[in-house]
C-alpha cells in the first residue's frame, strides 16, 4: 500500500520519535509512505477559533499537492491535522462554491478526491491484523495498557468515521494482537486540552492530570496514544502535574507505534524512547527483560 | 444572580444571531435544554456560562451575553458537546462561530489563549510551519509566563526535539498569499 504521508509539525519537533516508529512499522508491515513535498502546517486550532477560510485553506494546499502527485490515500499521523484535514474535504465534496473558492485561495486546484485517514486507522484497519501478527516476534506479554484516544481521533464521528465515539476500539485491538493487555478504563476519549495547556495552564493540568489518575486507577502500566499532542500532555507534563496535584505519578506514556515496534523485535535504540521524560526502562525490564531497552 | 432584562435583548439582536446560528448550522429552537452538553464538557468547571447556558442566552437574544462569556474563548473545540446532543445541535461549531465574531468585535474575554492562536498564526504565516517551542517562547516573553515550561527546555533541546532555528518551507510565499486572501475576504463583514 501507497500513502501521502502529512507529518505535520509536531512531528518534526516534540513528536519527533512517532515520526521514527511510523517509519519503522511501515517498513516491517510493507507501507510505502510517502512525504508530501512542501508541506505546511495544517493551522490546528488557532486557524479554525480565527477565520473559516484560512482553517480550510491551509490543509487544502497540502491535500492539493497530494491529489496532484496522484495519491489516493493520505495517512496523518496527528490527530489534530487529521481533523483538520478530513473537515476540509469533508467541506469542500459538499459544496461547490467553496470548491472553487479554495482552489483560487490556494492557487492550486483542490477536487477532495483522496481518501484521508488516520495513521492509527492506516495501521488498524487498512492494513489487517493477521499480516500484523506474523511480524510479532516479541509479544508485549503482561503489559497493561491503557489506550487513549482523545477527541479528534474519534469526534465528531461524521468526519472521523470512528467505530465509536464513546468506547473505540481499534487501538485496543492493536495492541492485543502484539500481545499486550487494552484495559477497559473511563477516559478513553476524554479531552487532555491539547494547546489550551499553554494560555490557560491551571485549566489544562487538570485535565491531564484527571486522565492519568484514571488511567493509574486501573491499573495501567503505561498509556499508548496516537497524538503527538496527547503524548506532550501525558508525558513532558507528568512531572508538572505531580508538582501542582501533590500525585507521585509516573507512567510511562507511548506513540502506539513504537509499543509495536518493539514487538517487531526492534529495540529502543532504533526509535526514541530515550527522548520520552517519563521512563519505560524499568517496565522494559521487566516485560521483555531489557532487550528493548 | 445578576437580573437579565429580556425585553432589551428581544428582536434587535434577533437577526445578529440567526445569521451567526446558521454560519455554525445550529438551529437553536432544537435544544430542550436538557444540560447534556454541559455534563460532559471537560471545560465546563472553569467556564462562566456552561454551553447549554450559550445556547439559551442566544434562545432568549442576549448575544452580548453571549459574545462577553469567558467560555467562547475556553471551549478546547473537544467536540464532546455535538457528539452527544440527543438533538443533534452542534454547539461545539456555534462556540467557534461565536469566537469569531467576538474576534472581529474586539471583545477578547481571555487575553491570554487570544495571544497563543495570533503568535501560532504569526509563525505560520512567516515559516509555513509552526516552531513549537519557539512558539512556548515568544508566548513567555509575551505573556510574561517567563519560566513556563522551563523544566522541560533542556531535555527538549537535548533529545532533539526542539530546534534553535524555526522550519521553513520553501515556499512561503504561498502561505502569505493564502492569509491575504483569507483575511481580505473575511473584511466585508
Ligand atoms: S445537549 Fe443539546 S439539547 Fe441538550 S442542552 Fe445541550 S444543546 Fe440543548
Ligand atoms: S467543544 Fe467546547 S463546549 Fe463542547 S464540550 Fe468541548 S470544550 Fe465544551
Amino acid at each position: 500500500m501507497k500513502y501521502a504521508y502529512y507529518p505535520g509539525c509536531s512531528l518534526d519537533a516534540t513528536g519527533i520519535e512517532y515520526d521514527i516508529a511510523n517509519k519503522l512499522v511501515a517498513r516491517t508491515l510493507g507501507i510505502e509512505l510517502v512525504e508530501i513535498p512542501d508541506w505546511n502546517c495544517c493551522g490546528a486550532t488557532s486557524a479554525h477559533t480565527t477565520n473559516h477560510l484560512l482553517a480550510l485553506a491551509l490543509p487544502a494546499r497540502n491535500l492539493a499537492i497530494a491529489e496532484a502527485h496522484g495519491f489516493e490515500q493520505v495517512a496523518v499521523p496527528c490527530a489534530a491535522c487529521f481533523a483538520r484535514c478530513k473537515k476540509t474535504a469533508a467541506a469542500v465534496q459538499a459544496s461547490p462554491d467553496l470548491q472553487v473558492q479554495i482552489s483560487e485561495v490556494i492557487g492550486m486546484t483542490y477536487a477532495a478526491k483522496s481518501e484521508i485517514l488516520s495513521y492509527l486507522d492506516v495501521i488498524g484497519k487498512k492494513t489487517g491484523l493477521d499480516h500484523i501478527k506474523k511480524h510479532v516476534v516479541q509479544p508485549l506479554t503482561g503489559l497493561k495498557i491503557a489506550a487513549y484516544y482523545g477527541c479528534l481521533l474519534v469526534r465528531p464521528v461524521d468526519i472521523t468515521q470512528s467505530d465509536d465515539p464513546e468506547n473505540p476500539m481499534v487501538m485496543d485491538r492493536l495492541l492485543q494482537v502484539i500481545g499486550a493487555e487494552p484495559i477497559a478504563w473511563d477516559y478513553k476519549t476524554e479531552c487532555c486540552g491539547a494547546s489550551q495547556v499553554v494560555p490557560v495552564p491551571q485549566l489544562g493540568k487538570k485535565l491531564i492530570h484527571d486522565i492519568l489518575k484514571n488511567a493509574a486507577s486501573y491499573g495501567a502500566d503505561a498509556i499508548a496514544t496516537a497524538c503527538p499532542l496527547c503524548m506532550l500532555n501525558l508525558d513532558m507534563r507528568q512531572k508538572q502535574i505531580n508538582a501542582m496535584f501533590g500525585t507521585q505519578f509516573h507512567i510511562p506514556v507511548f506513540h502506539f507505534t513504537e509499543l509495536m515496534a518493539l514487538s517487531f523485535g526492534y529495540s529502543a535504540q532504533d526509535f526514541g524512547l530515550a527522548k520520552h521524560f517519563e521512563s519505560a526502562e524499568s517496565l522494559l525490564e521487566r516485560m521483555i527483560g531489557g532487550k528493548g531497552a | 444572580m445578576d437580573i437579565i432584562e429580556l425585553s432589551a435583548g428581544g428582536t434587535q439582536h434577533q437577526v445578529e444571531i440567526a445569521r451567526l446560528a446558521s454560519i455554525a448550522g445550529v438551529e437553536l429552537s432544537s435544544c430542550y435544554q436538557c444540560g447534556k452538553c454541559s455534563a460532559g464538557c471537560p471545560e465546563g468547571f472553569a467556564m462562566d456560562e456552561s454551553p447549554r447556558r450559550i445556547i439559551r442566552l442566544l434562545q432568549l437574544g442576549l448575544l452580548s451575553e453571549a459574545l462577553q462569556a469567558r467560555s467562547i474563548w475556553l471551549c478546547a473545540a473537544c467536540d464532546t458537546c455535538s457528539t452527544r446532543c440527543p438533538k443533534g445541535v452542534d454547539i461545539a461549531a456555534l462556540m467557534e462561530t461565536l469566537r469569531q465574531e467576538a474576534k472581529r468585535k474586539a471583545l477578547i474575554r481571555d487575553k491570554n489563549i487570544h495571544l497563543f492562536h495570533e503568535l501560532f498564526l504569526t509563525n505560520v504565516k512567516w515559516f509555513g510551519r509552526s516552531p513549537e517551542v519557539i512558539l512556548s517562547a515568544m508566548y513567555n516573553l509575551m505573556s510574561g509566563n517567563l519560566f513556563q515550561d522551563m523544566d522541560a527546555a533542556a531535555h527538549l533541546f537535548k533529545s532533539g526535539k526542539a530546534h534553535f532555528l524555526p522550519r521553513r518551507i520553501k515556499n512561503t510565499q504561498a502561505i502569505r498569499q493564502i492569509f491575504q486572501r483569507c483575511l481580505e475576504k473575511e473584511e466585508p463583514q
